[in-house]
């Protein structure tokens, strides 16, 4: 309306108002720069540490652009510190501790559905307000009996305490949303109540079964404190590795960015890969372990 | 189940049966969740009625580990500063992330791109981030001292600092979390009504009256979810404090879940831990229903 006007007799005030709208318009890019840069910012600080000599990482005023680009900190995380053995054992805790959880919780989430028994989501939300640590000086004291401490074993049954009630509740809340009249069908027509789970309503959560599986395996990924008191020299995690074996007196800044790189990287990746979904599955329950 | 057509009604007692094998497919988990999470809780009250440190004999005594606690200077200390540390990591996300939602919830170019990255710190694993910030916080080479340079102000000693600790260990906190409240809104300023706002433009409201008596209290609720959440999560952050101060310098920035850490495992005294947790629950408890019973009295005003 306003720019029809002022192309028709070009006003002092039509300009006026134009200028205005342009410094509005910038004003909201520098306030869209300024919330997104610390986000970026860090990762980015991360990498060029990462990627940067001793000399240009202890230089002041810093070096943002490494002066020669290296590989060196990450070969020597992996060559030097074991690296490799401690992304197995992540792979292996959270891969195992996030099947665990779907075998039980898929068919968990779909009882809970189907019965409205709204009252075992409660027990959920119980469990995600308990510090971790208390879980950790009964189950420590278990394992110390069952001699079971400094084992895998003893870390993928802990790992089940943040994925198990993060599958429940994702896949309750996505059977609720699933039409049941497929099911009501199949029952009528003599299906089993576990037939009709296996072959109508399984294959149609299978979006909300990624999320789930994606969500669980990310927090049982990023956490630290169950492998740093229960795993053992050889059974570390990745972020319980990273904090007891690469330390500051032992290791510059270089290799030590570039272990939290490697640690933080995959579930980087696996967030950007379902965005969208991870989003709803968050934001609706605030599920995080 | 709809009453639409006549011929499908259930034969009695075909629902009831139906229950009960939907029942088999929780019992798995409830079995896990009974070994993993149940049992710890019980086992936990009972140990806090115990004096206990593994590898000796366990003797009863009763309610002596929670009068302890409550003249334990340094136990009463770390609740302080749990109180400080989530009061700030409560109420600068909920700020920032709400602006952070009003500033999303308009159309600009590349905004999907860069709402992912805004959310980002979110899923990053706290303890590589941790390593990072402490690379920042570093008093003499740290980044963040040379951006205070920058802009004329004197470098801090962030975390090394008694007073500091703290507030250096929220910024973290704000860096970490603010996308998950900014997530929170946005689905909030989604969901509002358009009409209130076309009435009150007719009026001649401003943006600022627009957000202020329309915006704002629609998104209450919401909010308010927003800092339940925030609250629980602010209350129980560990591993970032561990990595970056381990509650120091000196107990500067030790809080309940810090101190709970030592006592379990560093001194192994289970029976006084186990009373700790029990404290430090009823404290999220209580705050988690003081935040609740806001919502409930918001919504009748």
């Amino acid at each position: 309306m306003d720019v029809a006007a002022g192309r028709a007799v070009p006003a002092p005030g039509a300009a006026r108002a134009r200028w205005r709208r342009k410094l509005r318009k910038i004003g909201f890019g520098l306030s869209v720069l300024v919330i997104v840069s610390p986000a970026i910012l860090v990762f980015l600080w991360m990498l060029s540490l990462s990627l940067k000599n001793e000399i240009d990482n202890l230089a002041y005023p810093p070096v943002f652009i490494p002066s020669q680009l290296t590989l060196r900190n990450f070969v020597q995380v992996f060559a030097e510190n074991s690296m490799g053995l401690y992304f197995w054992n992540s792979i292996v805790v959270s891969g195992l501790a996030t099947l665990v959880a779907l075998a039980i919780g898929v068919p968990a989430g779909y009882g809970i559905a189907r019965t409205q028994a709204h009252k075992l989501t409660v027990l959920i939300l119980i469990a995600r307000m308990t510090p971790a640590l208390s879980y950790l000086i009964p189950l420590f004291t278990v394992f110390q009996l069952l001699g079971l401490n400094n084992t895998r074993t003893a870390l993928v049954i802990t790992h089940l305490v943040i994925t198990v009630p993060i599958i429940v509740y994702v896949m309750a809340g996505h059977f609720e949303t699933l039409p049941r009249e497929l099911e009501e069908a199949a029952l009528i027509d003599g299906g089993s109540v576990w037939t009709t789970f296996r072959y109508v309503a399984l294959p149609l959560a299978r979006p909300g079964i990624v999320v789930a599986t994606i969500l669980a395996f990310i927090f049982s990924w990023n956490n630290f404190v169950f492998g740093a008191v229960l795993a053992g020299r050889a059974t570390r995690t990745l972020p319980a590795a990273v904090y007891n074996v690469l330390t500051f007196e032992q290791l510059a800044w270089g290799p030590l960015a570039a272990a939290a790189i490697v640690v933080t990287l995959p579930v980087l990746l696996l967030t950007i890969v379902i965005q969208k979904e991870i989003v709803v599955g968050l934001t609706h329950g605030g599920i995080k372990g | 189940m709809h009453a639409a057509a006549p011929t499908h009604v259930p034969r009695p007692g075909f629902l009831a049966r139906r229950r009960r094998s939907y029942l088999l497919f929780v019992a798995p988990a409830l079995v896990v969740v009974g070994a993993v999470i149940i049992f710890p809780w019980a086992f936990t009250v009972w140990m806090s009625a115990f004096d206990w440190k593994i590898g000796s004999v366990a003797h009863f005594v009763g309610f002596d580990n929670y009068t302890q606690l409550a003249t334990n200077k340094r136990f009463l200390e770390s609740i302080l500063h749990t109180f400080y540390f989530t009061l700030l990591a409560v109420i600068f996300p909920l700020i920032l992330g709400t602006i952070a939602a009003l500033i999303f919830h308009r159309e600009f170019p590349l905004r999907g791109m860069l709402r992912s990255i805004f959310t980002m710190p979110m899923m990053a694993t706290p303890v590589a981030v941790a390593l990072v910030w402490t690379m920042m916080f570093h008093p003499q080479q740290g980044v963040l001292n040379y951006l205070l340079s920058l802009v004329g102000l004197p470098p801090s000693l962030w975390v090394y600092s008694p007073t500091w600790v703290i507030p250096s260990l929220v910024l973290v906190e704000i860096w970490h979390w603010t996308p998950l409240i900014m997530l929170i809104v946005l689905g909030g300023l989604a969901a509002l009504p358009t009409e209130p706002y076309e009435s009150a433009r007719l009026d001649g409201a401003s943006e600022w009256q627009l957000f202020r008596y329309i915006t704002l209290p629609l998104l209450a609720p919401f909010l308010i979810v927003a800092a339940v959440i925030r609250t629980i999560d602010a209350l129980k952050a560990f591993d970032t404090i561990y990595v970056i101060s381990q509650g120091g310098p000196g107990t500067a920035s030790e809080t309940i879940n810090l101190y709970l850490y030592l006592q379990a495992f560093a001194f192994y005294n289970v029976g006084n831990a186990s009373a700790v947790v029990v404290v430090f629950f009823v404290i999220i408890l209580a705050l988690a229903l003081l935040l609740l019973h806001v919502r409930e009295k918001a919504k009748w005003t």
